[in-house]
C-alpha cells in the first residue's frame, strides 16, 4: 500500500492547463523526488495535495483511502505537511509561536505560551533538531529557519512531509546537513517528497523520482543506477548542453573596473568590510555567497544607487565621482537586476516603453524632451526578431510577457548601448531551462567579444560553469579570490560559510 | 488651576470620541486593511445615534441603532476591499463621501433642516460612587458619559484578546504575514471581515458619544476631521490598543486649549486651526511606520484566486 | 482603442449606470419619483441654453480638480488636498486681482493665475516635503490641510482683507482681472477653454515627454525608476506642485471668472469633486474632461431637480460617492457583466 497515491489529477486555471492527469505513487517511509523544471505543474501537483487547491477531477488516495481535501486543515488532519519554499514564518513571532501556530495549546480563549515552548524544546530534543523556543525568528539564520519550518510538520504530527525547493537557499554546507535530517526522518518511518529541479541532489539522497513535463507526467523509478544526462533530457523534453564554449583569452588584459577599499555601514553594522576587487576585460568575474552578505549592496555601489562610506570605484582607470545610478549607465556599465520585477522593469508600461528605460534620455530616443515614439517602436520590433522575445507586438505590457521573455528584453536593454561592464545579478532566476541556455549563450558571447562581466548568482552550479575567476563574499568581506580551476564546490561552499577550506570535515559535495 | 481642570475634563471627553474611532482604525491595520473611512462611520454613528433617540424616545435604542449603522458600513468596507478587491483608500473616500451626502439628505428630510437636527435625550451622565467624593479628580471624571466607562471596558478586552489569547496570535499572524495565516488553513478573509464589522462598530460609537453622548444633537459636518485624526493616534500609539487611547488624550488636551483660547483674544478662525496643526505635528514625531502591521493595504489572495 | 481603455470606458459607464440606479431606489425610499427627479435634472442640466452654461459652468472647476487628482495619481501621490489648495489659490487670485488696476487685461489675469498656481502648488507642496523627508503618509497630511486652509483663509476674509459691510467676502477684483463670461448672468466663463487647454497639455506631456515618460515610471514602479537613474523624489515634489497648482488655479478662475470676489465656503467640495471626476475619468485627460461634464450636469441638475421636487440637492453627493466606489471596484461592475452574459448565453444556447 502506498502512503499516498495521486490517480489522474487535472486542474485548469482558466486556459491553461497546469495538471494533465498525473498520476503519483509515493511509498511510505520513502524520500520520494518529484522533478520538473519551472511551470512543470509539480507546486500546483502538491498544492493539491496539501489542500490548497482543489483538483478538477481525478482522486487522491492516503493509506489507500480515498480522502476528499478542502483545505490545508484537511492535509493537516491526515497527517500532510507543507514546507513552502518562501518560509511561512512570521518574523515577529518566536519559535514556539511559528510552530504551534494553528494548533496552539490553550485554556479557553487564553494562548498557553508556556506549555507552547515545553512542546517545542521537547519535539526538537527528540528529532535531533536542537532550537530555542524562545528566540525570535527573525534572528535565526536560513539554515535554522527551514528547521523550524520542519518542526512546525512534526508537531503537527505529520507522517508525510512535504518540501518545496528546500535546497535553494542552503550553502553546500548545510545542505549536507539538511540531508541528514532527512535520513533521520526516514529512519522514523516518515514519507518525504521533495520538489525540485536539482538534478544532482535527487541523485544524492532520494529513493524515488517522478518527473514531471509542461503539466504532464513523464516517469517515475528508483533513483539508483540512474543517469543525470538523460534525466535532463526528459526534464526539458530535448537535449541539454551541459558546457559553455569559452574561447581562450590572453592571459593579461586591461582593467575594465576596478573597486578599491569599499566600506559600507547601515544603522552601525559593517555591511561592505574593505572590498577591493578587479575586473579585467575578456573574463567573468562570478561572485558566490549565500543570500545576504553584501551581494546586494555590493551591486548597489557599482551601479550608483549607494554610496560607500569609504572607497572608491573606477572605470578603465578613471576615478568615478559623484556616481549616481544615471551617471553609471551613461558611463557604460550595464546592469541586469536581480529582481526584475522590482528593480529592472515596470510591468505595466508597454515592451518598447521598457526597453529604453534607464537609456530613455539618449538622443536615438528623443528629441528636446520629446520622445520619438515612432523610432523606438521600430528598433524594438528588430530586438524582437534577433531576441526571439515572444509577444504579439511592441504594445504589449511586460507583464503579459514570460519570465523568460522579460529577462531577455532586459538583457537586450543591457547590451543595446555596447557597454563595456556588464552586471548580471540572477540573471537566470525563475527562468526555465531553455531561456536559460539563451542567456548563458548571450553572456559568453559578451564576454568572447572582449567585454567583461560581474555575475552574481545564488546558483553554484552556473558562476561554475560561466565564470573564469571566483571572489567568494562572506559577510561583507571578499574571503577567497581565485580563478575558477582552483575552486573545488566543497572549497567554495566552505568559503560561504566563512570557514578556510580545508576546515569542513563534511567530505565532498 | 481651574483652566487646567477643565481642560484635562475636556480631553478625557475629547479622547471618548476619538479614542473609539482610534480602536476601530487600529484593528482594521492589524489586519491589513486601512480604514480611513473611520470619519464617514462616525458620522454615520453620530447621525443615527440621534436618528433612533428621536423616534423611540429613548438615547440607548439611539447607540443600539448607532452599532448597527456602524456595523453595515464595516461590512461594507469590508465586502469592498475584501472581495471585490478595491483600493482601500478609494473604498474609504468613497465611504466618507456617502456619509457625508446621506447625512445631510436624511437630515433634511426628516427635520427639514440644512443644519441640525432636534434637540433629542441624550445618554446622560453617570456620577461615579467613590470617585465623586475625591476633592480635586471629582472635577475632572466625578461625572463621565456612559460612553467613557464602555471605552476603557473595549480598551481592557481588546487588549486582551489581542496580546493574551488564540485569536489575537492569529491577527498578529494576519498583519504580518497572511500567506503563512492561510498555510495552515486559517481563514483570513472570515476574522478581516468579524473585525472589520467591530471596527465599524467602535468607530460608530465614537460618533454616537459626540452627538447623543455630548451636546445631544446632530450638526452638519459634526465630525470635522476627527475620523483621520483618529488614523494619526492609531501610529503614534503604534498600533497598541492602550496606546491609542492614550495618546488620543493628549490630543484632546489641544483640543480643549481651543476651546479655552477661543474666549480669548486670538481670532476663533486662527483657534480653529489648532487641532489639524497639532495632528501634523503629532505625525512628525510618529515617523510613519515603524512597529506597525507590515505592508496593510495590500489585498490578500486566496491560493487559487 | 486598445482593449484595455475599452474596458476603463466601459468600467466607468457601468458604475454611472449602477449609482443612478441605487440613487433611484434611494429615492423610491425617500418617497419620491425617481423619473420625475432624473426628468427634472435632465432638464436642468441640458434644458436651455443657459442649463448648459450652467452645467458647463459648473464643469470648469472640476475639470481642474480632476487634473489635479490624476497628475499627483500619476506620480503615485494621492492628492486628497484638492479643497485646500483651491481655496488658496482662488484667495491668491482675489487678493492679487484688488491690485494692479491699471494693467492690461491679460498680463493681469495672467498674473493672478500665476500667484493662484504659485499658492497652491507650495500648499500642496508641503505633503509632499513630509512625505519625501519623513516619509509620512500622504493623504492625512493633505486632508489636514484641507482644514487648515480653509481656516486659515477664513480668518483671512474676516480680517485683513474684509470688504465693507455684513458679508465675509474680499473686496470686489478690478475689472481688468476679471475673465469674461460667454454668455451673460451664467458661471460659463473663458476659463473653460483654459481647463480644456491644461488637460490636452497635461495629455501631451504623459505620453510623449521624457518628463512624462518619468513621472508615469516613478508612479508605477519607483524602485524600478531609481534604477534606471530617475530621481523617484524629484518627481513626488514636481507632481504635487503642479497637482497643487492646477487646482489653485481652478480655484483662481473661479474667482475670476464667476464671483469676482472670495467669499467663505465658494469652493466647498470641488476637491472631493474632482477626486470623484478623476476616478471616473480613469485618471485620463480626455475622460477626465467627459466626468467633469457628467458631474457638472448632475449639480447643475440637481437645484432643478431640488426647485421641482423637493429632494435635497445634497442628494448629488450620494450619486456621487456611489459612483466612486463603483469606479473603484471594476470587479463589481465586471461581475454584473458576467452575469449579464452568461444570462443571455443560456438563453440564446
Amino acid at each position: 500500500m502506498y502512503a499516498i497515491e495521486m490517480k489522474h489529477i487535472v486542474k485548469k486555471f482558466g486556459s491553461f492547463t497546469a495538471n494533465d492527469d498525473i498520476s503519483l505513487c509515493v511509498r511510505k517511509g520513502e524520500i520520494h523526488s518529484l522533478l520538473g523544471e519551472n511551470g512543470a505543474g509539480k507546486t500546483t501537483l502538491m498544492n493539491i495535495l496539501y489542500g490548497l487547491y482543489g483538483a478538477d477531477s481525478g482522486e487522491i488516495l492516503i493509506n489507500g483511502k480515498e480522502v476528499h481535501l478542502k483545505s490545508p486543515l484537511d492535509a493537516i488532519y491526515y497527517g500532510i505537511s507543507m514546507v513552502h519554499q518562501h518560509f511561512m514564518l512570521v518574523d515577529a513571532l518566536t519559535v514556539a509561536e511559528n510552530v504551534v501556530l494553528g494548533s496552539e495549546p490553550h485554556r479557553g480563549i487564553r494562548f498557553n505560551y508556556e506549555q507552547a515552548c515545553k512542546e517545542v524544546a521537547e519535539l526538537g530534543e527528540a528529532y535531533g533538531l536542537y532550537i530555542d523556543p524562545k528566540e525570535m525568528v527573525k534572528n535565526l539564520p536560513v539554515g535554522v529557519k527551514q528547521r523550524v519550518e520542519i518542526l512546525k510538520a512534526l508537531y503537527h504530527k505529520s507522517d508525510i512531509l512535504i518540501l518545496d525547493e528546500p535546497t535553494a537557499v542552503l550553502t553546500p554546507q548545510e545542505v549536507n546537513e539538511f540531508f541528514e535530517v532527512l535520513k533521520h526522518l526516514r529512519a522514523m518511518g516518515k514519507t518525504t517528497i521533495i520538489i525540485t529541479h536539482k538534478l544532482k541532489e535527487t541523485i544524492k539522497i532520494a529513493d524515488t523520482l517522478t518527473i514531471l513535463r509542461k503539466g504532464r507526467f513523464i516517469l517515475s523509478r528508483t533513483v539508483k543506477g540512474a543517469d543525470e544526462k538523460e534525466l535532463a533530457e526528459q526534464m526539458v523534453g530535448r537535449q541539454v548542453l551541459f558546457e559553455v564554449d569559452r574561447k581562450e583569452m590572453p592571459k593579461q588584459q586591461n582593467i575594465a573596473l576596478s573597486l578599491e577599499g569599499i566600506t559600507y555601514y547601515k544603522r552601525k553594522k559593517v555591511i561592505l568590510n574593505d572590498i577591493s576587487l578587479d575586473l579585467q576585460y575578456g573574463e567573468i568575474l562570478g561572485i558566490a555567497g549565500v543570500e545576504g552578505n553584501g551581494q546586494t549592496e555590493l551591486i548597489e555601489v557599482i551601479t550608483g544607487l549607494t554610496h560607500p562610506d569609504n572607497g572608491t570605484v573606477s572605470l578603465n582607470g578613471e576615478l568615478i565621482k559623484e556616481a549616481s545610478a544615471r551617471r553609471i549607465l551613461d558611463l557604460g556599465i550595464a546592469h541586469i537586476p536581480e529582481d526584475r520585477g522590482a528593480r529592472g522593469s515596470v510591468s505595466a508600461f508597454t515592451l518598447w516603453e521598457n526597453y529604453i528605460l534607464g537609456y530613455h534620455r539618449k538622443c536615438n530616443y528623443q528629441k528636446r524632451g520629446i520622445l520619438d515614439v515612432r523610432r523606438v517602436r521600430n528598433i524594438m520590433k528588430t530586438v524582437i526578431d534577433d531576441f526571439g522575445i515572444r509577444c504579439n507586438s511592441t504594445e504589449n505590457l511586460m507583464k503579459e510577457l514570460s519570465g523568460g521573455n522579460q529577462q531577455k528584453l532586459i538583457i537586450a536593454r543591457a547590451l543595446s548601448q555596447s557597454p563595456d561592464v556588464l552586471i548580471a545579478a540572477q540573471p537566470t532566476r525563475g527562468v526555465d531551462i531553455g531561456a536559460i541556455e539563451y542567456i548563458h549563450e548571450q553572456l559568453i558571447r559578451f564576454r568572447n567579444q572582449g567585454k567583461s562581466i560581474i555575475l552574481i548568482s545564488a546558483d553554484l552550479d552556473e558562476i561554475m560553469k560561466l565564470s573564469d575567476r571566483i571572489a567568494v563574499i562572506f559577510e561583507g568581506k571578499i574571503v577567497a579570490d581565485r580563478p575558477v580551476s582552483m575552486f573545488t564546490i566543497g572549497q567554495l561552499g566552505s568559503y560561504m560559510l566563512g570557514n578556510a577550506a580545508g576546515e569542513v570535515a563534511n567530505g565532498e559535495f | 488651576m481651574d483652566t487646567l481642570l477643565n481642560i484635562i475634563a475636556c480631553s478625557v471627553r475629547v479622547a471618548t470620541a476619538i479614542g473609539f474611532a482610534a480602536l476601530g482604525g487600529m484593528l482594521s491595520e492589524r489586519v491589513r486593511i486601512i480604514n480611513m473611512g473611520l470619519e464617514g462611520m462616525m458620522l454615520f454613528g453620530s447621525f443615527f445615534g440621534v436618528v433612533g433617540s428621536y423616534f423611540s424616545g429613548s438615547a440607548w435604542i439611539g447607540l443600539g441603532l448607532a452599532l448597527v449603522a456602524g456595523a453595515l458600513v464595516g461590512l461594507l468596507h469590508a465586502v469592498l476591499t475584501i472581495e471585490f478587491k478595491c483600493e482601500h483608500i478609494l473604498s474609504s473616500l468613497g465611504i466618507n463621501m456617502l456619509a457625508s451626502g446621506l447625512t445631510l439628505v436624511l437630515l433634511e428630510v426628516i427635520w427639514k433642516s440644512k443644519g441640525s437636527s432636534s434637540s433629542v435625550k441624550g445618554l446622560g451622565t453617570i456620577r461615579l460612587p467613590i470617585i465623586s467624593q475625591i476633592p480635586v479628580i471629582k472635577e475632572v471624571i466625578g461625572t463621565v458619559s456612559p460612553l467613557l466607562i464602555l471605552l476603557i471596558i473595549c480598551v481592557v478586552f481588546i487588549y486582551y484578546i489581542l496580546f493574551r489569547s488564540v485569536y489575537g496570535v492569529r491577527i498578529r499572524v494576519i498583519g504580518d504575514n497572511p500567506e503563512v495565516a492561510g498555510s495552515l488553513g486559517i481563514n483570513v478573509y472570515k476574522i478581516q471581515y468579524i473585525t472589520l464589522v467591530c471596527s465599524g462598530m467602535l468607530a460608530s460609537l465614537g460618533g454616537a458619544y459626540l452627538s447623543i453622548g455630548d451636546i445631544n444633537m446632530f450638526i452638519k459636518d459634526m465630525v470635522s476631521g476627527r475620523g483621520y485624526i483618529a488614523l494619526a493616534m492609531v501610529v503614534l500609539g503604534r498600533w497598541h490598543p492602550i496606546g491609542a487611547v492614550a495618546v488620543g488624550l493628549i490630543y484632546g488636551m489641544a483640543e480643549g486649549m481651543q476651546y479655552r483660547l477661543q474666549s480669548v483674544t486670538i481670532a476663533p478662525q486662527l483657534v480653529q486651526c489648532l487641532p489639524y496643526l497639532a495632528t501634523l505635528i503629532v505625525l512628525l514625531f510618529a515617523r510613519s511606520g515603524r512597529g506597525g502591521p507590515k505592508a496593510a493595504g495590500k489585498h490578500y489572495y486566496m491560493k487559487g484566486q | 482603442m486598445e482593449s484595455s481603455k475599452r474596458s476603463n470606458v466601459f468600467i466607468s459607464i457601468g458604475s454611472l449606470l449602477l449609482a443612478l440606479l441605487f440613487s433611484a431606489l434611494l429615492i423610491l425610499l425617500l418617497k419620491y419619483s425617481p423619473i420625475e427627479a432624473y426628468g427634472a435634472m435632465f432638464k436642468g442640466a441640458f434644458g436651455s441654453k443657459n442649463s448648459w452654461a450652467a452645467t458647463l459652468g459648473t464643469a470648469t472647476p472640476l475639470i481642474f480638480a480632476g487634473l489635479a487628482m490624476a497628475i499627483s495619481n500619476k506620480a503615485g501621490v494621492f492628492n486628497i488636498g484638492g479643497e485646500g489648495q483651491i481655496v488658496v489659490g482662488a484667495m491668491a487670485a482675489a487678493v492679487a486681482g484688488q491690485y494692479g488696476g491699471g494693467l492690461p487685461k491679460i498680463i493681469h489675469i495672467v498674473i493672478c493665475l500665476l500667484a493662484a498656481g504659485i499658492a497652491g502648488g507650495l500648499w500642496a507642496g508641503i505633503a509632499a516635503l513630509l512625505k519625501v523627508k519623513m516619509k509620512i503618509n500622504e493623504v492625512i497630511v493633505t486632508i489636514m490641510l484641507n482644514y487648515l486652509a480653509v481656516y486659515f483663509v477664513n480668518y483671512l476674509v474676516m480680517n485683513p482683507f474684509k470688504a465693507e459691510g455684513m458679508t465675509a467676502r474680499t473686496n470686489y477684483i478690478s475689472e481688468s482681472a476679471v475673465i469674461p463670461s460667454i454668455i451673460r448672468n451664467t458661471r460659463l466663463n473663458y476659463g473653460i477653454f483654459l481647463a480644456i487647454a491644461v488637460a490636452l497639455i497635461f495629455l501631451f506631456i504623459l505620453k510623449r515627454t521624457i518628463m512624462g515618460y518619468e513621472l508615469r515610471s516613478v508612479g508605477l514602479n519607483p524602485s524600478a525608476a531609481e534604477n534606471a537613474g530617475i530621481a523617484a523624489a524629484k518627481y513626488i515634489y514636481i507632481a504635487m506642485f503642479l497637482s497643487g497648482a492646477v487646482a489653485g488655479i481652478g480655484g483662481a478662475v473661479e474667482v475670476l471668472g464667476v464671483h469676482k470676489y472670495y467669499i467663505s465656503n465658494m469652493t466647498v467640495k470641488y476637491g472631493y469633486d474632482g477626486i470623484a471626476v478623476s476616478v471616473m475619468g480613469g485618471n485620463s485627460p480626455i475622460g477626465i474632461l467627459i466626468s467633469a461634464v457628467v458631474f457638472g450636469a448632475l449639480k447643475a441638475g440637481a437645484s432643478n431637480m431640488n426647485r421641482m421636487t423637493h429632494i435635497p440637492s445634497e442628494f448629488i453627493s450620494v450619486l456621487q460617492a456611489l459612483v466612486i466606489i463603483f469606479v473603484a471596484t471594476p470587479a463589481i461592475v465586471r461581475r454584473g457583466k458576467d452575469r449579464i452574459s452568461k444570462g443571455k448565453g443560456k438563453r440564446e444556447g
